[in-house]
């Protein structure tokens, strides 16, 4: 054990490392200016369990209709040893519908590092033999190419280092390998209604195929193959319109690659966030709230109000920032002269003079608008 | 994010209450307005759970779906839904008045009032509009049919959905929208889109703050979400156990029981957005309406008239997009929405107009000279040209030649002629009028600010700008994919 995984256990307390998944890496990406998150995330600490404890419980129900929905289009999708995925994901591609498809469930087993080996070996066993038969490698701008049959992978187990630890991600996709490529696809059970979806849930649905589509690279890159084979192009399969009927459509996630890779390698210098963290912080749901709440308040985060919709801690943090302008949202920070204190900017708009002469063209600005204000409000 | 209305919502953070960003009504409020509140299940693509709906307080009728995955169920709703909002929509349509256009060389006729539907945040505005999707391309023939008012409710419901994002128009009103336009409250934006919080800053229950009243809003068990999602607590413990019993009920008492409960589980859901709406309605009543809201209430009238004369020659329903013409003409009419709403409400709100004062768009100061006389005879003929020298302390960014206009003297030009900050921090203003005089060389009485009067000057104009032209569909140019293949019949869509 190294000294940094030696003070993340400590970290953390008695319990093992809560498990990430796609889902949890993706949030990763929502603040990476946060440190108190970025130390409690790269612990693994139980986050949930932590804002309970300290009396600030996160709200991330899920209903069960949308669970209940979201497995049965699934299953609807996956029907038939996939003949119909592949249909559409090949239409979208626009390569030729394949007559026959392999299909292979990487489901099976208990064990998650054999898991791991079993899909790793499958998912890269057609490439060995192409590699070595092809003489002339790929040009620099044509991507290289698997010339196998097509084949699904349903639920691979697949690995990526976050913070210095060995991540196995719950499995929630399918690699297709078809017309030379890897393909990730995502089945999501939003609608896509005159080739429209939800903003918000296609967003989250890109940045968690990002972190699929960089695990199944480094699955490649560890084996000798190029990791070019997965492309970036992701396979969203939703329900189209009101109906069930799937539709696929291609989402480009580059842009999600770069910003998930830029928070991992992030996470990976957290021996350098950890050196300002104090030596005796803890962050254990075990531990007594009141210290519990006092060792927090001494990692500092960065909280905006999107943190509501995605970290369990966000309620505590916004509870802390009560006061600041930040807490309003940054563009109402910004619109303050960027002064960080509610309290600070209500003096100044009174005609303090600001200490800092940084700040006094803040202050005036402050100052008019106050005047300006006041002005309004008098002659209404 | 202006900084005026960021200073208030700090100083709603120091006060513990939401702070006034207007002080006037800049949207025009029904004197019947039909309120709805709807609900959504979880997952399911916009699928209608239940709706509260009517146009007084104690008049608020309850919808619900028993089995929302159920396709003839949600189409049943539509047409209970369509029993309420097509007879409040034809209750507008009784009496009407002539508008002269084409400078008096011709009328049209508009309604005297038009219908307004009120819904909780924007989430309520998608709901509403993908309502409309999935039953305005709906038949009342062939192999699902529909009652014939469930399209015809398609077809209004996207026209008000279209009105909702027309910048201006009160068609179809959020409340979160309306509220925030006129207070600004101590919490971000993101949660301002809760209603219940909402109104806990800007009205909190006696012996409470504002930010008290908001965190206890927060609490889906004490203040169920204003919808269209609902609570997945709420879900998992009560909703699906109620649905469950209904579906499995195998005989009609124990269905009507079963139905029975689910709808007071759906009302005690529904009745505290309700009760919030009103309540929220009464805060905008108290503000008196902007001198502009009406100008602006008859374009809705305007459109209401239009959509429904289309409706009863073919009624043909509103595309599923847009083509390339009828997209940029849109486009074109939300921009120029956009820009006279931002201009109309500055010129009825000396606290709107305040942000431009800040910016040194506009200023106001006092006149202390005039020179109401004033001719300039260097052109062919001589021109009425009064001066007036102003003095404010506003920051003016006005070049020299501008010109200006006064929201309380809208039909007079002002040039800007000299700028010249003083000593003290003032600014010394001269400005050259033209028009809104009268003829002659003489200015008619009260026409040129006297000395002393203190006044308002902005480049903002509400001059009427002419609308672009645009090519006729059948006239695309090639640049946007040529004229379009001629239409073919919406595909009816598979219902699972």
């Amino acid at each position: 054990m190294t000294d940094t995984e030696q003070r993340l256990a400590a970290i953390r307390g008695d319990a093992p490392p809560k498990r990430h998944n796609a889902r949890t890496i993706a949030a990763l990406t929502g603040n990476p200016g946060c440190t108190r998150r970025a130390v409690l995330d790269g612990a693994g600490v139980d986050k949930p369990a932590l804002a309970e404890r300290v009396g600030f419980p996160a709200r991330f129900g899920q209903s069960r209709f949308a669970i209940t929905r979201g497995n049965m289009f699934e299953a609807q999708v996956k029907a038939d040893g996939g003949a119909e995925l592949l249909r559409l994901v090949a239409e979208r591609l626009g390569v030729p519908v394949p007559a026959a498809v392999r299909w292979t469930d990487l489901d099976a087993g208990d064990d998650l590092a054999t898991r791991a080996r079993r899909s790793a070996a499958l998912l890269t066993e057609a490439l060995s033999s192409v590699e070595s038969d092809t003489a002339d490698p790929p040009g620099a701008d044509e991507p290289p190419r698997v010339d196998e049959p097509a084949a699904l992978f349903d639920h691979p187990m697949l690995g990526l280092t976050v913070a210095g630890q060995r991540v196995h991600l719950e499995p929630d996709l399918v690699a297709a390998r078809l017309g030379g490529r890897f393909h990730v696809v995502e089945i999501k059970s939003f609608p896509v209604i005159d080739g429209q979806a939800d903003p918000a849930k296609l967003a989250g649905a890109a940045v968690q195929s990002a972190v699929y589509v960089l695990a199944l690279r480094e699955l490649l890159t560890a084996r000798g193959h190029d990791p070019q084979l997965v492309s970036h192009e992701v396979v969203l399969v939703c329900p189209r319109d009101f109906s069930n009927a799937p539709v696929a459509h291609l989402l480009d996630v580059r842009r999600q690659l770069l910003v998930v890779r830029r928070q991992l390698d992030r996470m990976d210098r957290l021996d350098t966030l950890l050196a300002g963290v104090p030596a005796d912080f803890t962050a254990d749901p075990a531990a007594d709230p009141a210290a519990l709440a006092d060792s927090l308040a001494r990692v500092p985060a960065r909280y905006a109000p999107d943190c509501l919709a995605s970290c369990e801690l966000a309620y505590l943090c916004r509870h802390e920032a009560q006061g600041q302008t930040g807490a309003l949202g940054r563009p109402v920070r910004e619109a303050l002269g960027g002064i960080a204190d509610v309290a600070e900017v209500l003096a100044l708009a009174g005609g303090e003079t600001a200490t800092d002469p940084e700040r006094a063209e803040a202050a005036a600005l402050l100052r008019t608008a106050a005047r300006l204000r006041a002005d309004a409000l008098a002659s209404a | 994010m202006s900084t005026l209305r960021a200073l208030a919502a700090a100083q709603a953070v120091a006060t513990g209450v939401a702070q006034p960003v207007a002080t006037v009504r800049h949207l025009h409020l029904s004197r019947r307005p039909l309120v709805l509140v709807p609900l959504s299940m979880a997952g399911e693509a916009n699928a209608p759970l239940a709706a509260m709906v009517g146009s007084a307080p104690g008049e608020g009728r309850l919808l619900i779906v028993p089995q929302p995955r159920n396709r003839d169920q949600r189409f049943a709703f539509a047409a209970e839904l369509a029993a309420v909002v097509l007879p409040y929509v034809d209750a507008h349509r009784t009496a009407n008045e002539a508008v002269a256009v084409d400078r008096g060389r011709d009328v049209r006729y508009r309604y005297l009032d038009a219908p307004q539907l009120l819904v909780p945040n924007p989430a309520g505005v998608t709901f509403l509009r993908l309502l409309g999707r999935s039953t305005r391309f709906r038949r009342v023939d062939g192999e699902y049919p529909v009652p014939p008012q469930v399209p015809l409710l398609g077809r209004w419901l996207t026209f008000f959905a279209e009105r909702a994002e027309h910048p201006g128009s009160s068609a179809l009103v959020a409340m979160t929208q309306a509220l925030t336009l006129h207070w600004a409250t101590g919490q971000s934006a993101v949660e301002d889109l809760h209603l219940p919080a909402l109104l806990g800053w800007i009205a909190p229950s006696a012996g409470l703050s504002g930010a008290e009243a908001a965190a206890r809003a927060e609490d889906p068990s004490l203040c169920p979400p204003a919808g269209p999602a609902t609570d997945p607590e709420f879900d998992n413990r009560l909703l699906a156990p109620a649905i469950e019993a209904y579906s499995a009920a195998d005989d009609e008492a124990t269905r009507v029981e079963a139905y029975a409960e689910l709808e007071r589980l759906l009302r005690d859901q529904l009745t505290p957005t309700w009760e919030l709406m009103w309540r929220g309605l009464g805060l905008l009543r108290a503000l008196p309406p902007g001198a502009r809201v009406a100008g602006r209430w008859d374009g809705d009238r305007d459109a209401f008239t239009a959509h429904a004369d289309h409706l009863d020659s073919d009624g043909a329903p509103q595309p599923r997009r847009d083509g390339a013409v009828a997209a940029a003409a849109r486009l074109h009419r939300l921009e120029r929405a956009a820009a006279t709403y931002a201009v109309q409400r500055a010129y009825d709100d000396p606290l709107v107009m305040a942000e431009y004062r800040l910016t040194g768009e506009a200023f106001v100061g006092e006149v202390l000279l005039a020179d109401p006389t004033r001719v300039d005879d260097s052109g062919r003929r001589p021109v009425l040209r009064p001066r007036i020298q102003l003095m404010t302390t506003d920051p003016v960014l006005v070049p020299v030649g501008a010109t200006l206009s006064s929201p309380s003297r809208p039909g007079q030009k002002a040039r800007t002629v000299f700028v010249t900050p003083t000593a003290d921090g003032k600014t010394e203003v001269v400005l050259e009028l033209s028009g809104g005089m009268g003829r002659g060389l003489t200015a008619s009485p009260g026409s040129v600010p006297e000395v002393g009067e203190r006044l308002c000057y902005t480049t903002l104009s509400d001059a009427y700008v002419p609308a672009a032209a645009f090519p006729a569909v059948e006239e695309t140019p090639w640049t946007h994919g040529g004229p379009p293949a001629t239409a073919a019949a919406a595909p009816d869509e598979e219902w699972a």
